[in-house]
């Protein structure tokens, strides 16, 4: 901590409950399933810009799903919605994982270049892949339980590049349709985990605010499509 | 020049030092009027010492060799410590014994994650007397502790260790299946211990439904009246041993600020019955834990019950600061109103 943070307010256990909802993919759905709720997303679909709403009782916070558990495990929000590959990828992170919201199922996969066997072969002849991935840790934990040997290289950007151009062998990723997968000639080799979106609690609210999670917990239970 | 240290630790100032000295004295000598004497040990011990304590081994503590090729480790704990000197240097004293501590504990860390590797701990160990007197004993303390420092808001969960143990093997889950539901449960991953759980051959629809509805039941004593619902053995006499601890409590009025919690259960190795963690409504992180170990020390070779509990004196610090701010915001609305009130008054009915 350095002093000039002091004076930033704090991550606080007051006022309305406050819920990260997650920008990018699971955005969509997720405005749907508040929605269904009974909250009022109008004003979040409208204003693309504005990071910060209330809507019924609620603070809705927008940020990356990435950020979300970090947010969370701070206390700055007292529950989360964001994908199981992103607490996969951060399963450090000290958040309980309260509820399947069942939306955004997609697959964690190891995928190849198509016909191609540079993936066996570098195992054989090499004596281990190089995997491309957007999560470096899923990959490690995958290979390691596996019993193989992989040196993971991260990437940010697009993943399907890296086995196009000779970065990698293979890569793991997220798949949902297997379109993007297809379209650069690659396909699915290993299935690794499913994901969908989940809800996360703050250790903390989750124990001193227990009537008012419990309730949005069951509400979103219900209202599940 | 600038010269730098590993990350996770830091330098500690004189303003910070003043403060946290003071917090540090008012916990010592508050330890010490309930008769919890002081007692410092080394910071490094040998590795063979921590395990067999935790247990287990690789608990996240750092480990390295001396100059005659031994394997040390700095403290991860204070808890473990103790118990190596109640059993060495006081195996022949009559319990109840009262120990204090405050100093510095070491953990492994993540990198970026804004983990310490150095955290400073305090709190107290009652060695040789049992649940529930115990436990409500050191409770007691723990809630006096928490009034001194100024976090009159903060809230002590009280859950039982041998719980989810006793329940499983009442249920007969065992090997794998077992230790999968019990990781999930100390990830508190509800999602994944429903997967768990139904992936249990031969459990009935009850068993399924005790499972995972008990993870769910925090709050007053209505908690237990809803775990007698489920019923079952392990349950009851789970339940059973709260409501002890909990009437002690009462009489000892602290029990407002107990929340019962039956989903607790801490990554320790060592707990037994009565586990604590401690919550102020400032912080999103816990304050400090603890709980009954009572078959600790008898790993060193001196079987007696015991209980305690510890505080991360930053986190401590840290949520004081947030208290006094939240204090200072509302006087100031406070007197934002008064001054409004007064200048209505001033002006006269409107």
């Amino acid at each position: 901590m350095t002093p000039q943070a002091v004076e930033a307010p704090r991550a606080r256990l007051g006022g309305p409950l406050k819920l990260a909802v997650p920008r990018g993919a699971l955005w969509g759905e997720t405005l749907d399933a508040l929605d269904r709720i009974g909250l009022d997303t109008a004003e979040m679909r409208a204003d693309s810009r504005a990071l910060v709403f209330n809507s019924n009782g609620l603070t809705l916070v927008t940020m990356r799903p990435s950020d979300v558990p970090t947010y969370v495990e701070a206390g700055a929000a007292d529950l989360g919605i964001t994908g199981k590959d992103v607490l996969l990828e951060q399963s450090d992170r000290i958040v309980y994982e309260i509820l399947d919201l069942g939306y955004g199922a997609c697959r964690m996969v190891l995928a190849g270049r198509e016909g191609d066997e540079s993936l066996g072969e570098a195992e054989r002849r090499l004596g281990g892949m190089r995997i491309a991935t957007k999560y470096p840790r899923v990959a490690e934990r995958y290979f390691e339980e596996t019993g193989r040997q992989a040196e993971v290289i991260e990437v940010k950007g697009s993943v399907e590049l890296a086995p196009l151009v000779g970065l990698a062998d293979g890569i793991v990723d997220l798949v949902a349709t297997g379109r993007t997968l297809e379209e650069n000639g690659l396909e699915i080799r290993e299935e690794i985990a499913a994901s969908s979106a989940r809800l996360v609690a703050n250790r903390v609210s989750h124990k001193l605010r227990a009537a008012e999670v419990d309730n949005l917990v069951e509400r979103l239970r219900r209202g599940k499509s | 020049m600038i010269h730098p240290i590993p990350p996770g630790s830091r330098d500690i100032l004189p303003d910070e030092m003043r403060e946290l000295r003071a917090l540090q004295s008012t916990l010592i000598e508050l330890f010490e009027g309930f008769g919890y004497g002081q007692v410092a040990t080394p910071t490094l011990e040998y590795d063979e010492v921590l395990q067999r304590g935790e247990g287990r081994s690789g608990l996240g503590a750092y480990r390295f060799f001396d100059e005659r090729g031994e394997l040390l480790a700095l403290r991860s704990d204070m808890t473990i410590p103790i118990a190596r000197l109640v059993a060495t240097r006081f195996a022949d004293v009559p319990p109840p014994l009262r120990f204090s501590y405050v100093g510095n504990a070491y953990r492994i860390v993540r990198p970026q994650r804004g983990q310490v590797r150095q955290f400073m701990h305090a709190g107290i160990e009652l060695i040789g007397s049992s649940a529930p007197e115990g436990t409500a004993e050191v409770l007691g303390v723990l809630s006096a502790a928490l009034d001194a420092v100024g976090l009159n808001r903060a809230v002590l969960g009280l859950g039982d260790a041998d719980l989810y143990r006793q329940l499983l093997t009442e249920l007969g889950v065992e090997g794998e299946d077992r230790g999968r539901i019990l990781d999930r449960l100390a990830e508190h991953n509800l999602v994944g211990l429903e997967a768990a759980v139904d992936e249990v051959e031969g459990l009935d629809a009850h068993g399924r439904e005790t499972l995972l509805r008990l993870p769910g039941l925090r709050g007053g004593a209505e908690v237990l009246e809803q775990a007698h619902e489920l019923g079952g053995i392990a349950v009851e006499r789970a339940a059973q041993r709260l409501q002890e601890t909990y009437d002690l409590l009462v009489e000892r009025g602290v029990a407002g600020r107990v929340q019962l919690d039956l989903s607790l259960l801490r990554d320790l190795g060592y707990y037994t019955g009565a586990i604590v963690e401690i919550y102020d409504p400032a912080l999103g992180h816990i304050l400090g834990g603890g709980g009954r170990y009572d078959e600790l020390i008898g790993r060193f070779g001196r079987a007696m019950p015991a209980a305690g509990f510890g505080l991360y004196l930053e986190r401590v610090h840290l949520a004081q600061m947030e208290e006094e701010r939240l204090t200072r915001g509302r006087s100031a609305d406070a007197r934002a109103r008064d001054s409004a009130t007064r200048e209505r008054s001033e002006k006269g009915p409107l």
